[in-house]
């Protein structure tokens, strides 16, 4: 499906979105409010002409102001790529939901951006800190975390 | 026999007789026993530090490498520092060890294949212990063994221990019947269960030959059967160090390490010696019926080369297996054994039995 | 004993740790095993032993210094590491490099990960308790290692891609090394299968064992041979041919049983096409400069750069969201090894402790890859 195809196919979802950035990146690039990325997601995946069912990647961004959350989806069956993206305006409490029950790769993905964003996802099965101690304070990947000892800036 | 310089009994008689002419008879008994004790004593670690040398070295060269090459001339004297290094090691315990077990278990193993050791006959008229039930003596004691390796896994208060010391145990005692079986179809052409009668009895030409082809499935399955029994590749799913880091010993240091690692390699050349009497004619040598000459010639060779010759084959043929096999499962391996190795040898000895009843072997 | 008592016991489970120094976990990998018997409940890995934060790292780090740091992660697809990373700075300075360049990264890429596999079936023989494919894998490797040194000074972390091309040229007798070597792996490697392939005793710990669906291989994002294994269609040289892969002819080998044998036979089926694609290219290595002059601090212009490529082990992505300075806002990696891990309960589940080796060893874990 050409990029045209599939911007009118979600578009016609009928959930709120937006479509940032639109000829800067080589994926097709929607914005979604946290609260409605679950529904989007859900009809992204079961929608038999969209069907992404490959979450190839899932990031966690701290822009300071808001937390973004970058979903790049594939679809295995008609080969196009999407990216959702969605901020989340709390940047203190970020609280989103999970997308487990869709991909269960970000079981994994998830825990990461929990343990060094400190993003929260409603409904995931087991969140809890990935790589860093369970006592460990703070996000290190968040943008104001300082580490006086192992930090070196340039 | 021709030549019977090399008979050993003429040796051994002439050491007890001067042996009785100096003491009672009670002393000559006792110091018997020591000096049979001290020969033991040194077969065992000489043993011990060649076989340990011999598998590095075979590991190697089907490994396209040299092995230890350092030490001695080609390496050969790398086990003896190993030994040294192992000797010097700490012995450590696991804080919530079972000491008593723990210290006595490596003791428990290495015991019982010293006394299987005895009932070995290794040359004529060489032979510690010949009694008139060798096969079952040498069946019986060789199972004691796995109660150390059951102690040394429970003690070691270590699950990869446990594991591994459980693992062991329904290895062994489910080998050991096919081991007892498939001897068991040799005993039926010998008639006697006295390992210096089963030697006699092949000195027309070796069981393996004589006795048709049940005799080779019942080499095979004692092949099979043999390297199970003593823990060693593909079947050592009691150390399993992929699995189990080491298994039953994982805790073990130093000497007692040592001894579970002696331990094994005495095994393996305990069941290669029974392999060798049982199904290749012990120290007899090789025979072709009617060629007289050839027969001369193989007489002229010592008895104990023979035996050494032939025990020295089926250890090359468990190292080959280890270096070559990976390693079964456990349910693979209980299954090879209930499922096949059982019933093939159940069937084996009712066909061995049929041939003798009807004559038809050599 | 009354029946209750009974359950009791029946239903205790106990729990193993496996790691962080364990033999078959290929690193600092903890898995905590609830096992019942010998039969596995529940594995659940605990990662970090080895997290080294290189995304933070990246953040105030140059492009050029960045490709460095890809190395040190999954470290038997370095090569590949690299290039991803300098697609993506090339992607975003909009530079084209040579045909030279992408035949010479096509070619590098294809040894890696030859020699990725060579080290994988060592070691998985290993695992399974036959040492000897150990020293043969190590054996054969060794010939690649020495090419690599002969190429860029390095036997592992080779660090050969800068963004703008290769970092030297290739030596004079780089050709004739490669192609010496295709001849004789093409002897050595049916070895593999007369080894291990072909045994019986191998065949009965592979086949079946630890078999995962198309649909949970998808839905985990397992990538490379272990998702092809699975019927997952994931490769991305075919998909989005990168460097010189849209130049040659080779085919995505893809199985449909997705058990250990099944991921054991794509791997050893992808040493055969590997060595096909160098085939075709090491001797029609066209002319040109092997590196571009690029500014020495490149900054890349406000954006998103997404670039993936195919390693050893699967799909590597590398994710730069620039604001335009000298280093990114943010960089991530979506390294194989992290998704491929997060399916291991699903395969492991109710399977023996020898098995779960089995399949630790099949999915081809290289853990700084996933700890990053």
């Amino acid at each position: 499906m050409i990029r045209e195809e599939l911007k009118n196919k979600i578009i016609s979802f009928g959930i709120e979105i937006s479509f940032p950035k639109e000829d800067e990146t080589p994926f097709l690039t929607l914005s979604v409010n946290p609260t409605h990325l679950h529904q989007l997601a859900k009809q992204l995946k079961e929608d038999t002409s969209t069907s992404f069912d490959y979450m190839f990647c899932q990031t966690g961004i701290d822009w300071l102001e808001n937390m973004e959350i970058v979903y790049h989806l594939r679809s295995t069956s008609h080969g196009h790529e999407v990216v959702v993206r969605t901020q989340i305006t709390d940047r203190e409490n970020p609280t989103v939901d999970s997308v487990y029950d869709l991909w269960k790769t970000a079981d994994f993905h998830e825990r990461e951006i929990f343990d060094l964003l400190g993003v929260r996802f409603n409904n995931h099965p087991d969140l809890r800190r990935i790589f860093l101690d369970d006592d460990w304070e703070g996000y290190p990947l968040r943008k104001d975390y300082v580490d006086e000892i192992n930090i070196v800036e340039l | 026999m021709k030549f019977d310089i090399y008979d050993f009994s003429v040796l051994t008689k002439s050491i007890h007789e001067s042996l009785n002419s100096m003491m009672g008879e009670t002393a000559v008994m006792i110091s018997e026993m020591v000096i049979v004790g001290i020969i033991f004593l040194t077969l065992f670690a000489v043993l011990g530090l060649i076989l340990v040398y011999v598998e590095r070295k075979i590991c190697a060269f089907f490994q396209q490498r040299l092995g230890p090459m350092r030490v001695g001339f080609w390496g050969t004297a790398q086990t003896l520092a190993d030994l040294i290094k192992l000797l010097l090691k700490e012995p450590l315990i696991t804080k919530n060890a079972d000491k008593f077990l723990f210290n006595l278990a490596p003791f428990v193993l290495i015991i019982a294949s010293f006394m299987a050791m005895a009932a070995i006959p290794f040359a004529k008229g060489l032979h510690a212990f010949d009694i008139d039930i060798g096969v079952f003596y040498i069946t019986a004691i060789s199972s004691i063994g796995v109660v150390g390796v059951l102690l040394a896994g429970w003690a070691s208060n270590n699950k990869y221990s446990l594991i591994g010391a459980m693992r062991s145990g329904a290895q062994i005692i489910s080998y050991e019947l096919s081991v007892g079986l498939s001897l068991l179809t040799i005993i039926v052409l010998t008639g006697s269960l006295q390992f210096s009668e089963i030697i006699e009895s092949q000195r027309e030409g070796w069981w393996i030959f004589r006795g048709h082809i049940p005799a080779l499935i019942a080499f095979i399955i004692f092949l099979i059967a043999s390297t199970a029994e003593t823990n060693r590749g593909p079947f050592d799913l009691a150390e399993a160090e992929s699995e189990l880091t080491a298994g039953f010993h994982t805790e073990y240091s130093g000497m007692k390490f040592a001894f579970f690692f002696l331990a094994e390699f005495i095994n393996m050349f305990i069941v290669a010696a029974i392999g060798a009497t049982v199904f290749l004619g012990g120290w007899m040598p090789l025979h072709f019926g009617a060629l007289e000459s050839f027969n001369a010639i193989m007489d002229f060779i010592p008895p104990i080369f023979w035996f050494f010759g032939k025990t020295a084959f089926i250890i090359f043929l468990m190292m080959w297996f280890k270096w070559t096999f990976p390693r079964l499962r456990i349910d693979q391996l209980l299954t090879l054994e209930w499922k096949y190795l059982l019933p093939i040898n159940l069937i084996n000895i009712l066909v061995m039995a049929f041939f003798v009843l009807m004559g038809w072997y050599f | 004993m009354s029946t209750e008592v009974v359950n009791e016991i029946k239903e205790q489970e106990y729990f193993i740790n496996m790691g962080p120094q364990h033999p078959s976990t290929h690193g600092v990998l903890r898995l905590l095993l609830s096992l019942d018997g010998e039969i596995i409940k529940n594995v659940e890995p605990h990662l970090g032993y080895i997290h080294r934060s290189i995304e933070k790292m990246c953040e105030k780090d140059t492009y050029k210094m960045i490709v460095h740091l890809t190395d040190r992660m999954d470290y038997l697809s370095c090569h590949m590491n690299n290039e991803a990373v300098c697609l993506a700075v090339e992607k975003g300075i909009e530079l084209e490099v040579s045909d030279r360049v992408k035949v010479i990264r096509t070619i590098m890429s294809e040894l890696t990960r030859l020699s990725s596999h060579q080290l994988w079936w060592g070691v998985m023989g290993m695992d399974l308790g036959a040492i000897t494919s150990f020293l043969y894998g190590f054996r054969d490797r060794e010939m690649i290692i020495d090419i690599f040194e002969e190429t860029c000074g390095a036997r592992l972390t080779m660090n050969y891609n800068v963004p703008g091309g290769v970092m030297f040229d290739i030596p004079n007798n780089f050709q004739k090394r490669v192609k010496e070597f295709i001849i004789y792996f093409k002897k050595k490697l049916p070895e593999y299968d007369d080894l291990l392939s072909n045994n019986v005793i191998f065949k009965a710990r592979t086949e079946g064992v630890g078999i995962l669906s198309k649909e949970d291989a998808i839905s985990y994002g397992v990538t490379g041979p272990s998702g092809r294994a699975s019927g997952f269609s994931c490769d991305i040289r075919k998909q989005h041919p990168y460097s010189a892969y849209d130049r040659v002819d080779f085919k995505e080998i893809l199985y449909s049983e997705g058990d250990c044998f099944a991921r054991y036979k794509a791997r050893i089926d992808e040493m055969w096409e590997s060595m096909f694609i160098i085939e075709q290219l090491i001797d029609n290595i066209p002319e040109g400069s092997a590196r571009e002059t690029t500014r020495a601090v490149i900054k890349l212009p406000k954006g998103e750069f997404y670039q993936k490529v195919e390693t050893a082990r699967g799909e590597f992505g590398v994710y730069i969201i620039s604001d335009g300075k000298k280093s990114p806002y943010r960089l991530k990696f979506r390294s194989p090894g992290f998704s491929t891990l997060n399916a291991l309960n699903t395969m492991a589940k109710g399977s023996k402790i020898a098995d779960l080796v089995a399949i630790m060893s099949t999915i081809d874990l290289v853990i700084p890859d996933i700890d990053r």
